[in-house]
């Protein structure tokens, strides 16, 4: 079964989806979870702090279990899956990224902004010389024009990525704009090609068969849809529409719908849901981690939530600027008080 | 007043933009800019200027007995620093190191140059550090801090290919002389790279965690609008972007760097506020050896 797969799913539920429990993950919850995953022939599993590799900060959240810990533990129950991690460069160093290959993963996400692949070479050559598959990760895909894509994406290739991704971290890509990416991509890179996408528009399955069609065989799903904004592609889902369309995913779907229901649904202080919040950032554009930081400095400064986001995309804010959510709620709060 | 001869070691952005710095200074006297490309811009217009351009890189600079230095500025690479501070030292000449290779402690210009007047070699941090440190030390001299966190959004025009291939070195460095100058107990950075047109200004965030039950909120917000002063005595374009924001044991600061626009554009606030710490060191470095020579 494992030789026969038309793509291969990469299970994000513990690093994005580390976004939808404000990185509370345990040591038992991964361990529970990438068993499961493990169990159901999942090829890959992500396993970080939302934002990466030493993420956890004032700035993003502090996580609540070292990342190492969460990262030994899936190591230890998987036998059949690879356990892979995202490092942001600016966030975390190469020195993250050797005690995580230490631990046992094998894969490593190299994740920059579109425009700014040149920050990933250093990253991407050491994961290669510790002997780890490596991927270039580029986010708010949706900023860039198709052209400065594939200049990126060449990029990223010729520092040795094995798989260059389009990742539309604000879930904002509609499916035609994904489409003319990868079949752009398809056209000019020799390597891999991935998606990730974000369901803050309720397109990314769409989006995600799109990429299918046009060539995309590295695929991020979530399961439960857990992940940052309204989440990610929903694995169980996407392994179900595979099949009925003889696309081989090669994962048990029984298993992924079980691990769904009764370990993932109990994990999740709310349902993984479109709120008008996550709607907002796939509609402005915006990083889809700013959700829960921007409804809390609403409450805090007493404004909506949406008029934030969409401000943030206004000033082309882009992944990582959550310190840009607080400054922009004052002022929008002070503007109020001055308009009374 | 008599004034203290420098020289300037590199003559690309950086090193330009500290020459029209420096041609300001009351106490520094600019003598030479090095490089290796005779065709360089810099020293075309350092030659312009009625500067010595040395096209011959530091070994032909300290070969010509008719150039001279008391102190010398280092904007090459840090692998280059490694064999210019071996020589300089030599040659009795100090230098103050702006690349990150970081063979002299660390020396943020408002913070901590009175420990190191007598080092023969000082090395300048990040610019992150330069823009972040003055605000922990500001919090740490009231309330210890337990942690401390910064945050540099610059944009992506003003971070040249040697940042981007090494951006490891500013998230190290930084987060080490957070604890080193700033005096946290435990220091972490973060840099991001905004590509928006028209470029972003500088912006550093800054977040700390002061020891249960040592919160000053009064003692702080002065300590930090002193400071505040301090830095802009030499980087004009440094100021708080809002009032800072106190929080149970947590204070987080918001500061923008405009740069002077010397040579280097305004936005790009990270590169001046180097060079302008550069220039500071160097007077309080001259300050201190005119002193000896009139003993």
């Amino acid at each position: 079964m494992t030789n026969e797969r038309d793509i291969l799913i990469t299970e994000v539920a513990l690093r994005d989806g580390s976004h939808a429990v404000s990185h509370q993950y345990t040591v038992d919850q991964v361990l529970k979870v990438t068993k499961a995953l493990n169990d159901a022939n999942v090829p890959y599993i992500e396993v970080s702090h939302g934002d990466g590799l030493a993420g956890s900060s004032l700035q993003y959240g502090l996580s609540r279990t070292n990342e190492m810990e969460l990262i030994e533990a899936a190591v230890s129950v998987a036998d059949k899956s690879k356990i892979a991690v995202l490092l942001l460069p600016g966030i975390g160093t190469l020195h993250e990224l050797k005690e995580a290959a230490n631990l046992g993963a094998k894969m490593a996400r190299i994740a920059t902004h579109v425009t700014e692949a040149d920050v990933a070479p250093q990253h991407i050559a050491y994961a290669k010389e510790l002997g780890m598959e490596t991927v270039g990760f580029l986010m708010m895909n949706h900023m860039a024009p198709v052209d400065k894509l594939v200049e990126q994406a060449k990029l990223m290739e010729s520092y040795g990525a094995d798989t260059v991704y389009v990742v539309d971290s604000a879930g904002y890509l509609l499916p035609g704009q994904v489409r003319e990416r990868i079949r752009a991509l398809k056209q000019s890179v020799g390597v891999n090609i991935g998606f990730h996408g974000h369901n803050n528009l309720s397109l990314a399955m769409a989006n995600t068969l799109v990429a299918i069609e046009e060539g995309a065989t590295r695929i991020d799903g979530s399961v439960r849809c857990l992940g940052a904004g309204a989440g990610n592609t929903q694995t169980e889902v996407l392994v179900a529409v595979c099949e009925r369309m003889g696309i081989k995913t090669g994962v048990d779907l029984y298993k992924m719908m079980d691990l769904a229901e009764d370990i993932i649904a109990p994990l999740l202080p709310v349902p993984q849901e479109i709120t008008k919040d996550s709607l907002t950032l796939g509609y402005a554009g915006v990083y889809s981690s700013f959700a829960l930081h921007s409804k809390r400095a609403a409450e805090k400064f007493g404004v909506d939530s949406r008029d934030i986001l969409i401000e943030l995309g206004k000033r082309k804010v882009v992944g990582g600027q959550e310190d840009m959510i607080v400054e922009v709620a004052a002022e929008i709060a002070k503007s109020k008080i001055a308009n009374l | 007043m008599s004034k203290v001869k420098v020289a300037i070691l590199g003559s690309g952005n950086i090193g330009t933009d500290l020459m029209i710095k420096l041609s300001r200074s009351q106490i520094l006297e600019l003598t030479a800019v090095i490089g290796i490309d005779p065709q360089s811009d810099g020293l075309r217009r350092a030659r312009e200027l009625g500067y010595a351009g040395v096209d011959t890189g530091i070994d032909g600079f300290l070969a010509d007995p008719e150039l001279e230095a008391d102190i010398v500025f280092d904007a090459t690479s840090a692998k280059a620093h490694l064999y210019n501070a071996k020589v300089l030292k030599e040659a009795g000449i100090k230098v103050i190191d702006m690349t990150p290779a970081a063979v002299g402690p660390y020396v943020c210009a408002a913070v901590n140059i009175d420990e190191h007047l007598e080092k023969d070699n000082i090395n300048l941090i990040t610019c992150g550090g330069q823009a972040t440190i003055p605000m922990v030390h500001a919090v740490n001299r009231v309330s210890p801090v337990e942690y401390a966190e910064i945050v540099a959004t610059i944009s992506s025009k003003s971070a040249g290919p040697g940042t981007r291939a090494n951006i490891d070195e500013f998230t190290e460095t930084t987060s080490r002389a957070i604890e080193v100058v700033g005096g946290a107990k435990k220091g972490k950075a973060i840099i991001i790279l905004n590509p928006a047109e028209p470029p972003i200004i500088m912006r550093d965030t800054v977040y700390t965690l002061v020891e249960e039950g040592t919160m000053d909120e009064e003692g702080i917000r002065k300590s930090i609008a002193d400071m505040t002063e301090v830095v802009q005595s030499y980087v004009p374009g440094y100021q708080l972007r809002t009032e800072p924001i106190f929080d149970g044991n947590k204070i987080t600061i918001f500061i923008q760097v405009e740069g002077a626009g010397d040579y280097l554009p305004k936005y790009s606030g990270n590169l001046d506020i180097m060079t302008a710490a550069g220039v500071k060191v160097a007077e309080e470095f001259a300050k201190n050896l005119l002193k000896t020579e009139a003993v």
